[in-house]
């Protein structure tokens, strides 16, 4: 992100977790802010969670910050919290003054002053924008997701019914909501050139929820498969998003469990469909991070603070499922990814009428079990199919040419009688060609290792698809290997052109055994 | 008919707003018989943009000061607005247009007049005649024959000339059927499915009247049918009204008027979108648009599932047999013949069992959603195949030839076109107006290969499967409004996807080359 440079520096106010407990240890705070300040504004915010930088974005400086409520009241204030957001403003030259988003709704915000906690005041602030943008809390969203789940779950309901449950639930809404915010950060941000800071209650769900989804639009990085998995452990894990709570991975109080990061997954989903070909990743990259979420199979997504993870040595005990999304990254890829292109360079502009970006329903995260209502043909799939064939084949014409050469090189050799001092020289410069190509079906095993681990979450024609595709795949690096080492022996025993002639109609056959494969599974 | 005495302009001023992304278009606005023009000046870059009139739904105008501005709702859904400069002129172009685009005539009609260069007249027509698809069922059965008892639409108006009937059924047998029939539509083959040997009828409903009339051709016919196929085979007759007395199952499937007005509501609804999206699915619900395309896939489904499951014969009729049953035969040919699934092979489709079926095009596209005029034989039953179509390509992106741009070509040339394929509403008419011989097919207008990258779906893998959708309503989305207005991205998408499959393609077809110059072997 360019960070730090000479606005905003790397603070350490918070070792030992002294100031903040659920806050990490290290966090970029403006350079002006001393640890007075900073100490000083985290008395006044609820849980001690004071501003901190989320994101920075280095084209114009602004900034997306995060915090919780001011602990307001229906006067209180704050000094060190007033010069806090002053030095918000300040590390952005280019704008004088920064937005304050409360994602809450008024009213509840309002309700929060009879209790100490509240608002930032307009008039006790310099130069604040203040916003609300009202997303509803974790009850509301627990009992809208249970009800949508009920819809899914009818027997063969009725267009009506399912159309009637689905605007009920109100899940939509509330999904549109979370992005309404999101694309009005990220708006301040990239078009007005201002700073943000952003809260909630306590500022780890919707506060998370709501930056993280203003990061990814403005930064193509966060579209990446790497810069996903990072933007999560920004945003969700490190900033104290309660995971053990909100997900119940342990016997708890049933009232905090809430889908909150199943709803910045769908809000990805949603701008996947909209943008194709903006995200490095897929659909089922973003259900089995969901899928992970829940399952406990890995440490990442245990307990509820930076903290507690410490104090419990995660990462020595448990494995990471980011290793594990990595290595099987070929799975998660996006076939349709188009990182040079002007639309899904830099910040995501979303249309302006509302007709053009439709909420979908998700069936393929909520009726993901049920195979019958999903698509019986993954276009996904079959793209990277199509990618992959197409790499192969070109390797193969690669190595036929050479092979070609080769032998026509031979041929020269022999009819003008030449001595044999350059051929072995010829011969070591072709090995090292044939290892390159002996790296690439090493890889496509590799690939195709992975493939298995997708078929259980795919339909059954599918996973027959996909084994097809494994069984042509893996045998293919032996014969190219084989002929390869074939045509080394050509080469070194002088044989006739007849045999190399031979190999490229092998090997074309071959080719229409693979798509044939491919046609009678799909 | 002389057009110059509709033609009240001699042009004006203009401006020309396409929507909210693409950029306004200056120059002189026109009016002839067919078409409304705009001729951008002689600097300018772009071309002269060309409305046909008859794609008009309709037409709304206001005048304020010295200008004027009129709104063209389309059959095909767009929305134009022009800015005219001067009162009388905005007067005088809307008149104009009003009246040239309400005439009902077929035969001034544009496709009379459209000559377009490198298409030859009379091409394409007789690519789908009733005589090769009997070809088809004849090299796979026996148990039938071509009858050119209609040959004078004698017995039936509404059905071609050469019609498919049981061997064993003879001219004279027929006719008493036909009489049996409203409109003379006695029970004809519509597809054979070869692998069980069964076959898909459709007619219209029989005249058995208060008494419970019988006829004994009628019956005659039904159990030649059956004779004629895979022995023991039993028949269903799948009526597509709601509690009418047929043997076996009924469906409730939407016809006319009310398919009319769910399909002006769903286009209000989409409109609507345009300034909020709240309470969107309950508006949604309320016209009921998705609840026909589930009705009518599961329809189709379930004749389709009586042919291939159960190996038996399959009579589908509603009343006149001319909307709701060409929807479910149609449909249920989609599902179990892959060879409607190519871009050929649906073409073929819809000419043998829309167009050549008697589906009465000029009478049900006449009006589109946006008309004020009241509806009379107006229903938008093709649409809804269509819809149904896209749909089955949804839940098997590899399975369809053809992509969205078909459906959505057919579409706009079902309710106005340059070409004469959707002309009229029966073979009869067609004869009469001698559609074939002087207008063009639309099928040689869409078979050029320039058309090509849009209308076909780069991801199709042939497969000799059936295909069997999901009729749940999580399965189903609405189309039409995101596929009239696609999003930039969507096109990008659509790029790469063809980039993808042609890089392939070229791979393939190539052969090693070497650079080095070439040893005599």
């Amino acid at each position: 992100m360019g960070l730090p440079n000479n606005y905003w520096q790397l603070s350490d106010v918070n070792r030992d977790y002294r100031v903040c407990d659920s806050y990490p240890t290290e966090l970029y705070v403006p350079k002006s802010a001393t640890a007075h300040i900073i100490v000083g504004s985290s008395k006044f915010r609820s849980r001690r969670r004071f501003p901190a930088l989320s994101y920075y974005y280095k084209d114009n400086h602004a900034s997306i910050c995060r915090s919780s409520q001011p602990l307001s009241g229906f006067s209180a204030r704050c000094l060190e919290d007033e010069q806090m957001l002053q030095a918000i403003r300040k590390a952005n030259p280019g704008s004088d003054f920064i937005y304050v988003v409360d994602t809450r709704p008024k009213l509840n915000a309002m309700a929060n002053r009879a209790a100490g906690k509240g608002y930032e005041n307009e008039d006790n602030y310099s130069n604040i924008k203040f916003q609300f943008i009202g997303i509803e809390n974790i009850h509301v969203m627990r009992s809208s997701l249970q009800k949508m789940l009920e819809v899914c779950e009818l027997k063969s309901p009725s267009m009506s019914d399912f159309l009637w449950g689905l605007e009920n639930s109100g899940w939509l809404r509330h999904i549109k909501a979370i992005m309404d915010a999101g694309i009005f950060i990220a708006k301040a941000v990239s078009e007005e050139g201002a700073s943000v800071l952003v809260h909630c209650s306590d500022g780890w769900d919707r506060t998370a929820q709501v930056c993280s989804v203003a990061s990814l639009l403005l930064d193509p990085h966060y579209r990446t498969l790497k810069g996903f998995m990072v933007l999560i452990e920004k945003d969700w894990i490190s900033f104290g998003h309660k995971f053990n709570h909100r997900y119940g991975n342990l016997d708890g109080d049933p009232k905090e469990i809430s889908p909150v990061i199943d709803q910045f997954i769908e809000c990805v989903w949603q701008l996947m469909e909209q943008f194709p070909c903006a995200f490095e990743f897929n659909e089922r990259f973003l259900i089995h991070i969901q899928h992970h979420i829940y399952s406990c199979q890995f440490g990442n997504f245990l307990c509820n603070s930076q903290k507690e993870r410490q104090e419990l040595k995660i990462q020595e005990r448990t494995y990471s499922l980011w290793a594990h999304l990595w290595k099987n990254r070929a799975d998660y890829m996006n076939p349709l990814f188009r990182a040079d292109h002007s639309q899904t360079r830099g910040t995501l502009r979303l249309p302006t009428t509302p007709c053009n970006f439709m909420y979908k329903f998700w069936n393929g995260m909520y009726n993901r079990f049920e195979k019958g209502l999903q698509p019986r043909q993954s276009v996904t799939d079959y793209l990277m199919a199509v990618k992959e064939e197409t790499q192969q084949l070109e390797e193969e014409l690669e190595a036929l040419e050479e092979r070609l050469e080769k032998i026509q090189k031979v041929q020269l050799n022999h009819t003008k009688v030449k001595s044999k001092q350059s051929e072995p020289s010829k011969h070591s410069g072709f090995s090292t060609s044939d290892n390159s190509t002996a790296n690439t079906p090493q890889d496509y095993s590799g690939n195709m290792k992975s493939f298995p681990s997708r078929s259980p979450s795919q339909g059954d024609e599918d996973s027959a698809l996909i084994l097809t595709q494994d069984n042509l795949k893996s045998s293919d690096p032996d014969l190219s290997a084989n002929s390869d080492q074939e045509s080394g022996v050509e080469d070194l025993s002088c044989r006739s052109p007849s045999g190399g002639e031979c190999a490229p109609s092998e090997d074309s056959a071959k080719d229409r055994d693979s798509d044939e494969a491919v046609f009678l599974t799909a | 008919m002389e057009f110059s005495e509709l033609i009240r302009t001699g042009g004006a001023q203009a401006k020309l707003l396409r929507g909210p992304e693409v950029p306004p278009l200056h120059g002189t606005l026109c009016v002839t018989g067919h078409h409304l023009l705009l001729s951008p000046g002689p600097q300018a870059t772009s071309d002269l943009w060309l409305l046909l009139l008859r794609s008009v739904d309709s037409i709304e105008k206001r005048v304020s000061g010295d200008s004027g501005t009129i709104t063209l709702r389309c059959k095909d859904l767009r929305v134009l607005q022009l800015d005219i400069e001067g009162v009388e002129a905005t007067r005088d172009i809307a008149r104009s247009i009003e009246a040239l685009s309400s005439l009902e005539s077929v035969i001034t009609s544009f496709p009379f007049f459209y000559r377009p260069k490198g298409l030859r007249l009379g091409d394409a027509w007789h690519f789908h005649p009733p005589e090769r698809y009997y070809k088809r069922v004849a090299r796979e059965t026996n148990a039938w024959r071509l009858s050119e008892v209609n040959e004078d639409f004698s017995l039936c108006p509404s059905y071609p000339r050469a019609v498919i009937v049981p061997r064993a059924v003879d001219d004279d047998a027929l006719a008493c059927c036909a009489r049996f029939r409203q409109g003379g539509r006695f029970p004809v083959p519509s597809y054979h499915h070869a692998p069980s040997g069964t076959v898909l009828l459709r007619s219209s409903q029989p005249l058995t009247g208060p008494q419970k009339r019988r006829c004994a051709e009628d019956e005659e016919l039904l159990w030649a049918v059956l004779a004629g196929a895979r022995p023991g085979a039993r028949g269903f007759i799948l009526d597509t009204r709601s509690a009418q007395a047929a043997k076996q199952a009924h469906s409730h499937l939407c016809r006319g008027r009310p398919l009319q007005e769910s399909f002006v509501r769903l286009v209000e609804a989409c409109g609507y979108l345009a300034q909020s999206t709240d309470c969107w699915r309950s508006r949604l619900e309320a016209c009921h648009w998705l609840g026909h395309v589930k009705e009518a896939l599961s329809t189709a489904c379930l004749a389709a599932q009586a042919v291939e499951r159960e190996g038996a014969c399959v009579l589908v009729h509603g009343a006149e047999g001319t909307d709701s049953t060409l929807l479910v035969t149609s449909l249920a040919q989609l599902i179990l013949d892959p060879s409607s699934r190519t871009v050929a092979g649906f073409q073929e489709l819809v000419e043998r069992e829309w167009i050549q079926a008697g589906h009465p095009f000029q009478l049900r596209c006449a009006h589109s959603a946006f008309s004020h005029a009241r509806p009379k034989h107006e229903a938008p039953t093709f649409l809804l195949f269509l819809d149904c179509v896209w749909q089955l390509g949804h839940q098997f992106p590899l399975s369809l030839e053809f992509g969205e741009g078909l459906l959505l070509a057919l579409f706009e040339h079902a309710y106005a076109s340059p070409f004469g394929t959707f002309l009229c509403s029966s073979e009869k008419e067609r004869c009469l107006c001698e559609v074939r011989t002087r207008t063009h097919s639309l099928w040689s207008g869409l078979n050029q290969p320039k058309e090509q990258r849009k209308l076909r779906n780069p991801l199709y893998v042939p497969s000799p499967l059936a295909i069997w959708p999901s009729v749940e309503p999580q399965s189903l989305r609405l189309w039409l409004v995101s596929a009239l207005d696609p999003p930039e991205p969507s096109e990008v998408a659509r790029d790469k996807v063809w980039q993808i499959v042609t890089d392939k393609e070229k791979t393939e077809g190539c052969e090693p080359t070497v650079s080095a110059s070439e040893p005599q072997l």
